[in-house]
C-alpha cells in the first residue's frame, strides 16, 4: 500500500511504538524535534523531517488522576475505584507527549509531582475481542 | 487585520429553560422556546420575513441524537426556509463561531438580518455517551488514547496551574461558590440553587432519615465531603460544568436597520477568533489558553477597547479551572493573580468586576453548542437592564464581552459589545 515503508505516518509510529521505540521526528533545516513524529516540521512547515528515537526520559509536566474514565480505559479496568493517570510529559529532548502514568499511588495523587523525572514504559494492552497492542506509558524514573 | 466594514446590533435574544429534558424536550422544543423567548425581546418585533438567514451553531447532534444536517432542520421550524441555513461546528464555541459569522456577513453587506441559533440536546445518550462525544473534541489519536477525558484535560491544565502559581482547592471551589449564586437567580438555569442550598438540603435530608448530622461549618466542609466525589484529580465534580440540554437565539442587524427593530441596539464592537493545537501536549504553555489570549487581542483591536473597559464578562467556566485562566488569558488580570480577585469576591455581582452573572457553565448549564450563544444573550440581558430575579447588576453596563472555548483551548471566540 505505502510507496515508502518508512514514511513518517501515525501507522509507522504506532508500529515502531508496538516495538518498543519512542519515535520523534528532527527537522534537517531548523533542528526542531516533534513527538510523535511530523513529516512537516512544526516549525518551519517543510516536509525535510527523518524519524529520531527518543531517549525516553523526561519530566511531569501535567497530570491528573481519573475517576471516571473513558470507554477505553473502563475495558481495561479502570473505574471509579481504581483510577488511572493521565499525564503530559516534557521529553529530556524538548517535546511533550500525553501517556498513562504508571507505577505511582493513583489513588493519592496528591503524592504525585509536576516535574518528577519519568522514564518511558511501553504497556501492553490486551483486551477481548480486540487485537493486543502497544500504548505509550511512563513510569516514575 | 481590519475593521468591520458596518456596524452590526444585537436587537433581540432569548434561550429556552435549560436542564435535562429528553425525552421531554428535544432539540425542536429548546430551538422553538429559545425563537419564541428571543422575539419577545425585541421592541417592535421581527418575524421570519425580516431575516435573510440561520446560522446554526451546534457540535454534535450526529453523536447525541444521531441526527445530522441540522441547518435546514432548525430553519424550517421557524419559517425560513429557502433561506440559506449554514452549520458551525467547533466544538463547545460552535454557537460563538456561528454568530461571529454572521456578524462579518451582515458587516460585509451581504445581509442586513441573520438568526443564530445555538443548540445542543446531550441527554439521549447515557452519560458514558457524553464522556465520550465530548471526548471526540480532544485529539483521538493521541490524547483520548491516553485516558483523557473532558475533566482530565483541565485537571492536567489545573496541575500545571497549582503548581506554578499555587493556586489551591479552595481557590477552585470559590468560583464554584460565586457561580451557583448567581445561577440561583437565573430562572433559565439549569441548577437554581445555591451550594448552601444544596449543602441545607443535603443536612435536612440525613436528619429526616433520621442519620448523624454533619457539623459543616461553611461550604467548604460540605464540599470536602463524599457529596463533591474526585473525577479528575484535582478537580471534583462542582468543579465540572453540567450535562444540559438548551437552546438559545440570537438576532443581529446591520446599522442601516437595526432601528427597526429597537431604539436600544447593542452594537456588536469587537471579534476575534483564535486557535491552538487540539492535543495539548503540542502547545508552548499548559498554563494558559493562547487561543483565549489571540481571540481577545483581535477583538480588543477591532473595538479599541482594552480589558480594564470590560465592565463585566460571560466566561467559559466548563470547569473552575477554565474561569481562573480566561480572566487571566483575556488581560484582565496579570497571571496567578486571579484567584486574588476572586478570594476579594470582585467578580461577584456586586464586585467591581462580575462575571459569569448567569450563573455561568457550572450552574445555568452548559449545552455545548448552545454555550456560545446563551452567553451573549445573558449579555444582551443586563446591558438591557432586564435581567431577572436579582440577577441585575447594579451599575450602567456600557460595555461588555462574552469568552467562549471549544475543547481544551483549540478554539475560542471572544465578542465585545457596547450600547
Amino acid at each position: 500500500m505505502s510507496e515508502n515503508e518508512n514514511e513518517i505516518t501515525i501507522n509507522n509510529y504506532l508500529k515502531y511504538l508496538s516495538e518498543g521505540k519512542l519515535m520523534g521526528s528532527k527537522c534537517k533545516t531548523c533542528g526542531q524535534i516533534d513527538v510523535p513524529a511530523r513529516k512537516l516540521c512544526s516549525k518551519c512547515i517543510k516536509p525535510e523531517t527523518d524519524w529520531i528515537e527518543m531517549s525516553g526520559k523526561g519530566k511531569i509536566a501535567a497530570f491528573t488522576s481519573i475517576n471516571v474514565g473513558t470507554p477505553y480505559f473502563v475495558k481495561k479496568g479502570y473505574d471509579r475505584k481504581k483510577p488511572y493517570v493521565f499525564s503530559i510529559i516534557k521529553l529530556d529532548e524538548g517535546p511533550m507527549v500525553s501517556a498513562q502514568l504508571v507505577g505511582v499511588d493513583e489513588s493519592h495523587p496528591e503524592t504525585i509531582k509536576v516535574e518528577m523525572p519519568v522514564k518511558v514504559k511501553f504497556l501492553k494492552v490486551e483486551i477481548e475481542g480486540l487485537p493486543e497492542k502497544v500504548d505509550l506509558g511512563f513510569e516514575p524514573a | 487585520m481590519g475593521k468591520l466594514a458596518r456596524k452590526v446590533a444585537l436587537v433581540g435574544a432569548g434561550t429556552s429553560k435549560f436542564g435535562q429534558t429528553f425525552p421531554l424536550r428535544r432539540i425542536p422544543e429548546h430551538w422553538t422556546d429559545a425563537w419564541l423567548n428571543a422575539v419577545a425581546t425585541v421592541d417592535n418585533g421581527i418575524e421570519p420575513k425580516d431575516i435573510e438567514a440561520c446560522y446554526v451553531g451546534n457540535y454534535s447532534a450526529d453523536l447525541f441524537n444521531h441526527q445530522g444536517h441540522l441547518g435546514p432542520m432548525i430553519s424550517s421550524l421557524v419559517g425560513l426556509n429557502p433561506k440559506p441555513a449554514p452549520r458551525f461546528e467547533g466544538a463547545c464555541a460552535s454557537s460563538g463561531i456561528a454568530m461571529r459569522q454572521a456578524l462579518i456577513t451582515i458587516a460585509s453587506g451581504l445581509m442586513d438580518v441573520i438568526c443564530v441559533c445555538g443548540i445542543e440536546v446531550m441527554t439521549e445518550v447515557p452519560t458514558v455517551g457524553v464522556t465520550d462525544a465530548l471526548a471526540t473534541a480532544s485529539d483521538v489519536s493521541f490524547e483520548y488514547t491516553a485516558g483523557a477525558t473532558f475533566p482530565g484535560l483541565y485537571a492536567a491544565i489545573a496541575s500545571a496551574h497549582m503548581h506554578k502559581y499555587g493556586t489551591t482547592w479552595e481557590d477552585f471551589m470559590r468560583v464554584a461558590i460565586k457561580n451557583h449564586i448567581n445561577g440561583k437567580e437565573n430562572p433559565f438555569a439549569q441548577m437554581q440553587r445555591s451550594i448552601k442550598d444544596l449543602m441545607e438540603r443535603k443536612i435536612a435530608k440525613i436528619k429526616g432519615a433520621g442519620g448523624e448530622v454533619p457539623d459543616w461549618k461553611d461550604e467548604f466542609d460540605y464540599l470536602r465531603s463524599p457529596s463533591n466525589p474526585p473525577i479528575a484529580w484535582p478537580l471534583y465534580l462542582f468543579d465540572c460544568s453540567l450535562v444540559t440540554d438548551g437552546g438559545a437565539c440570537l438576532f443581529l442587524a446591520s446599522e442601516d436597520v437595526a432601528r427597526k427593530f429597537t431604539d436600544t441596539p447593542i452594537w456588536i464592537t469587537g471579534t476575534g477568533q483564535g486557535s491552538a493545537a487540539i492535543a495539548m501536549h503540542d502547545r508552548t504553555t499548559l498554563t494558559a489558553l493562547e487561543a483565549t489570549v489571540e481571540a481577545s487581542r483581535q477583538a480588543y483591536k477591532m473595538s479599541g477597547r482594552g480589558p480594564k473597559d470590560m465592565q463585566i464578562a460571560e466566561v467559559h467556566d466548563c470547569f473552575t479551572i477554565a474561569e481562573i485562566c480566561a480572566m487571566e488569558d483575556l488581560g484582565f488580570y496579570e497571571k496567578g493573580k486571579a484567584v486574588e480577585a476572586i478570594k476579594n469576591k470582585d467578580t461577584y455581582r456586586d464586585g467591581v468586576k462580575p462575571i459569569n452573572t448567569s450563573g455561568g457553565l457550572k450552574s445555568k448549564g452548559h449545552p455545548v453548542g448552545a454555550t456560545g450563544a446563551a452567553q451573549a444573550v445573558e449579555i444582551f440581558k443586563q446591558m438591557r437592564g432586564i435581567a431577572e430575579r436579582d440577577r441585575q447588576v447594579k451599575f450602567d453596563v456600557e460595555i461588555a464581552m462574552t469568552h467562549n472555548l471549544g475543547g481544551s483551548g483549540g478554539t475560542c471566540v471572544v465578542q465585545i459589545y457596547e450600547k
